[in-house]
């Protein structure tokens, strides 16, 4: 039987995750298999003859295409030779530039490679690839995909997500016979606002590079890669296709990454024993031999794998640091669900984040988890402010900015609008005003009407037939007045003939120009050198939308003063006199408590709970000092019956006697927060009580833990003001209620 | 690693880049797009700027990128429909090893495709059935 707090315990998100001890013989571990070969390198005649452990005879696919192509024999016998944890002292160590560690890591065989990473822990992990990505500058990738297939709301999406910053726009889809329209939709929306986006289209090979051939789609990312020879074959592809593939592609001006990542062999029950990080290892140099210039890893889709054996999430940071010394660009991943925990995930993001890759997330869910094809990312639309957060909280580029409500809309609206038109012009089925209207405010597809499926499918499939391509994209736009957009796509377009974004870690900056690794290469070398926030990025990342103005806290409530000077206080001799000494602010400076009670109204539930109990309560403002305890304390000398509540203008409120120390009280009221007009009657009521003598019940003091939390600036903000008003030696002053 | 002052060539030095049909860079113009000009078919990449970037490539220390780019530029000569095909033969069980050298043979003697066709070459030894004869990987 459960305690009762472990009945709580279980109830929480993380129970649902599964963990499992490792299985070796199944692939279930992620280092140091027992089945994992020595690192071992022979070369023999300028050709490697044994490849950890195995002899050239019995080389399998991998192990034949990564002696051949990926294996830089110049450098292997000096790389080789090293010790492992030596490399790995190299990766952290400052001194050593990247350069030197690429050189070094390119004669290394793949499970050197493993071993080398295996030495580093996670901080060490993080600070190499801070060091050792490609590109300089941090970016992100956005998932941008619904579940109808509603192609005004996919551009509306992609628009906003390219707003934010996303450098690469990936959607897909879920009837593949959609693919044109979606590519179509997903281009106008990327540079629809700041046009510095790149987009894909997940499908099948053969279309995705039908696609992009029309132009309507200017990366790729589908080619994957395994560990093993039966995966690979499993996958139906070979090294030497991969290879073509990605010639294919760049010979149509295609930016290409291949995708690898551990668990994918041991869930196709072909890891034949290997850990993943050796069978990642492997993968990668394939990735490299066969040319790519980067890679999207981290598990991707099967994170949640890796992520169910001890040191899962480690690992995961460690295949993207493999990656990054194999000079590949790396897509880190986070971009399936890691956990059902929040803690969990966010944990796991900070390794990527912190450190910054050449793109974070290779798909932050830039709609909500339920139109995201890709089977939700770990983070989705709804955490995008935390994210925000995060960046400014840690002073970290995560690649993307804030932006506001009014921009948001403008460039949403705008998109549909923008498609609704190419639609018009091509002949495709027409997207209806009202469409475009609910794509610019849709939280989701659930938020979009209906479209004609089997129109929408027909014309898709008729525009792909003629060839329908981006260049009737830009002339449409521009016949319907959308001519920055048509231009704008007419840039990245051009990209393609000079190859320019064929370059490691490439992404598009406004104005149709490249940032890449080789004119942004990572030239991090310690404090003060490599990426760092520039004056205007940071004030970028820094003001969120949410931010106050912390000077125009408090001000104008419009209550308007309440209280006017009768001159000089003084000591009253009346047994019926109850004093409520207020700060120097109250009723002045500042009209409102800190949860925003009306000055007057606090003042009028406080005199009324006085008089209900047959007293006379009489205002003071005390000018000398703004703390509370001597606030009451100083009403306290003033009051005829020795009893005066103290109140500050944020609304912290004490009931304090002649005789007491001023830091003593009767009671004291510290969480303003919590004290409603009724409260306040009440305090003036028990302070009348005390005054008579008659027996009082303190008032229950409320707990509430989130109080400082949400309080904290404000008091902080509202108490500076009334010192402000605080003038030393300047003595109590008797107030008149204009109540 | 090598400097690249030419690079981004669009940026740094459009006067090298052309269109497959000669047409410059810097006439690729809204202007020209709507008036018919330029079409789909000019907006692809030439075997010569992929030899410039597989330049660049190099001068970074990314050999095998640069290679991969070299076995582009020579591929802009083919259709789509050789590539796609050529792809296909490429994949696990689709040919004999007689068949992926033929197709090398072509990949030459078409196209000009020498890197591409060694590709092939390798493929042809590596996944067709049968023993592999010694020595051939070098």
């Amino acid at each position: 039987m459960l305690s009762k707090r472990s009945e709580a315990r279980a109830r929480r998100p993380i129970q649902r995750d599964s963990f499992i001890e490792e299985w070796p013989e199944a692939g279930l571990s992620l280092f140091d298999s027992p089945y994992d070969p020595p690192a071992t390198l022979r070369i023999a005649g300028g050709r490697v003859v044994e490849l950890d452990g195995r002899a050239e005879s019995d080389f399998d696919w991998l192990d034949r295409f990564i002696a051949r192509h990926a294996i830089d024999l110049e450098s292997a016998p000096e790389a080789m030779a090293l010790e492992a944890e030596e490399l790995a002292r190299r990766l952290t160590d400052i001194s050593v530039p990247r350069s030197e560690l690429v050189r070094l890591c390119g004669g290394l065989t793949p499970a050197r490679l493993t071993q080398v990473v295996g030495r580093l822990n996670v901080v060490e992990m993080m600070m190499a690839l801070q060091k050792m990505r490609a590109r300089r500058t941090p970016a992100n990738q956005a998932h941008v995909t619904n579940r109808k297939e509603n192609p005004a709301l996919l551009a509306a999406d992609a628009a906003e997500a390219a707003e934010r910053g996303f450098a690469e726009l990936e959607t897909t889809v879920g009837v593949s016979r959609y693919a044109p329209l979606n590519a179509l939709a997903v281009l106008v929306g990327s540079q629809t606002g700041r046009g510095a986006a790149l987009t894909q289209c997940a499908v099948e090979e053969a279309l995705g590079l039908r696609l992009a051939l029309l132009g309507l789609t200017s990366y790729a990312e589908t080619l994957s890669v395994y560990g093993t020879e039966e995966a690979f074959r499993d996958g139906d592809d070979t090294p030497w296709s991969k290879a073509f593939l990605a010639s294919a592609y760049a010979s149509r001006g295609i930016k290409v990454r291949f995708t690898s990542g551990s668990g994918s062999e041991a869930l196709m029950g072909h890891a034949g024993g290997r850990s993943m990080m050796y069978l990642e290892a492997r993968c990668l140099m394939v990735v490299k031999g066969a040319g790519s210039q980067g890679v999207q890893n981290g598990s991707i889709s099967c994170i949640a794998l890796p992520e169910s054996l001890p040191g899962g999430v480690r690992a995961v940071l460690g295949e993207n640091l493999m990656a990054a010394m194999l000079d590949l660009e790396v897509a880190s991943g986070n971009d399936a669900m890691a956990s059902h925990s929040e803690i969990r995930k966010t944990a796991k993001l900070m390794l990527q984040f912190l450190p910054g890759a050449d793109f974070i997330f290779s798909g932050y869910s830039a709609v909500p988890r339920e139109d995201n094809l890709f089977g939700g990312g770990n983070f989705d639309a709804e955490d995008l402010d935390d994210y925000n957060v995060l960046q400014r909280d840690m002073q970290v580029d995560g690649g993307l900015r804030p932006v506001g409500e009014e921009e948001l809309l403008a460039v949403r609206r705008r998109a549909a609008q923008a498609l609704q038109a190419v639609f018009a012009e091509l002949g495709l089925p027409p997207i209806r005003d009202e469409e475009v209207e609910a794509a610019a405010r849709a939280r989701s597809s659930e938020d979009m009407p209906e479209r004609d499926a089997v129109a929408d499918l027909a014309a898709a499939e008729a525009f792909l037939r003629r060839g329908g391509n981006a260049v009737e994209v830009i002339r449409a736009l521009a016949r319907r007045g959308f001519r920055d957009i048509a231009g704008k796509i007419l840039a990245l377009e051009k990209l393609r003939v000079s190859g320019d974004y064929l370059q490691t870690s490439a992404l598009l900056l406004p104005g149709g120009r490249v940032l890449s690794a080789i004119n942004d290469p990572n030239d991090y070398r310690g404090p003060g050198t490599g990426y760092r926030l520039s004056a205007r990025r940071w004030a970028e990342i820094a003001a969120l939308p949410q931010a106050a103005d912390p000077r125009a806290v408090g001000r104008g409530t419009g209550a308007g003063p309440c209280l006017r000077s009768a001159g000089e206080a003084a000591r009253s001799e009346d047994p019926l006199d109850v004093v409520i000494a207020v700060g120097p602010a109250f009723g002045g400076a500042l009209e409102a408590t800190l949860l925003g009670l009306p000055h007057r109204s606090v003042l009028e539930a406080l005199m009324e709970g006085v008089r209900e109990e047959g007293l006379r309560p009489r205002v003071v403002k005390i000018h000398h000092t703004a703390d509370c305890g001597f606030i009451g304390h100083a009403g306290a000398q003033l009051s005829g019956s020795g009893v005066a509540v103290g109140i500050q203008s944020k609304g912290t409120t004490v009931i304090h006697r002649r005789g007491l120390a001023p830091l003593d009280n009767l009671e004291l009221f510290p969480q303003a927060p919590n004290l409603t007009l009724e409260t306040y009657r009440r305090i003036g009521r028990n302070a009348a009580r005390y005054a008579k003598g008659a027996p009082v019940t303190p008032l229950p003091v409320e707990i509430d833990n989130t109080a400082r939390l949400k309080y904290i600036v404000k008091t902080t903000i509202l108490h500076r003001r009334e010192i402000e008003q605080v003038v030393e030696g300047r003595p109590p002053e008797e107030m008149h209620w204009d109540g | 690693m090598g400097e690249a002052p030419e690079y981004p060539l669009a940026e740094k030095q459009p006067g090298r880049l052309k269109t497959p049909s000669g047409l410059p860079f810097e006439e690729i113009t809204l202007e020209a797009v709507l008036a018919g000009r330029v079409g789909m078919e000019d907006l692809r990449v030439t075997a010569e700027a992929l030899e410039l970037q597989a330049e660049i490539a190099r001068r970074a220390g990314r050999r095998r990128l640069a290679e991969n780019l070299a076995r582009a530029a020579e591929l802009t000569r083919l259709p789509e429909e050789r590539i796609l095909a050529i792809y296909q033969a490429l994949r696990p069980g689709r040919s004999s090893r007689e068949q992926l050298h033929a197709l090398a043979a072509e990949l030459e003697r078409d196209y000009r495709a020498v890197r591409t066709a060694a590709l092939l070459r390798e493929a042809a030894e590596a996944i067709s059935p049968g023993p592999a004869p010694p020595g051939e990987a070098g």
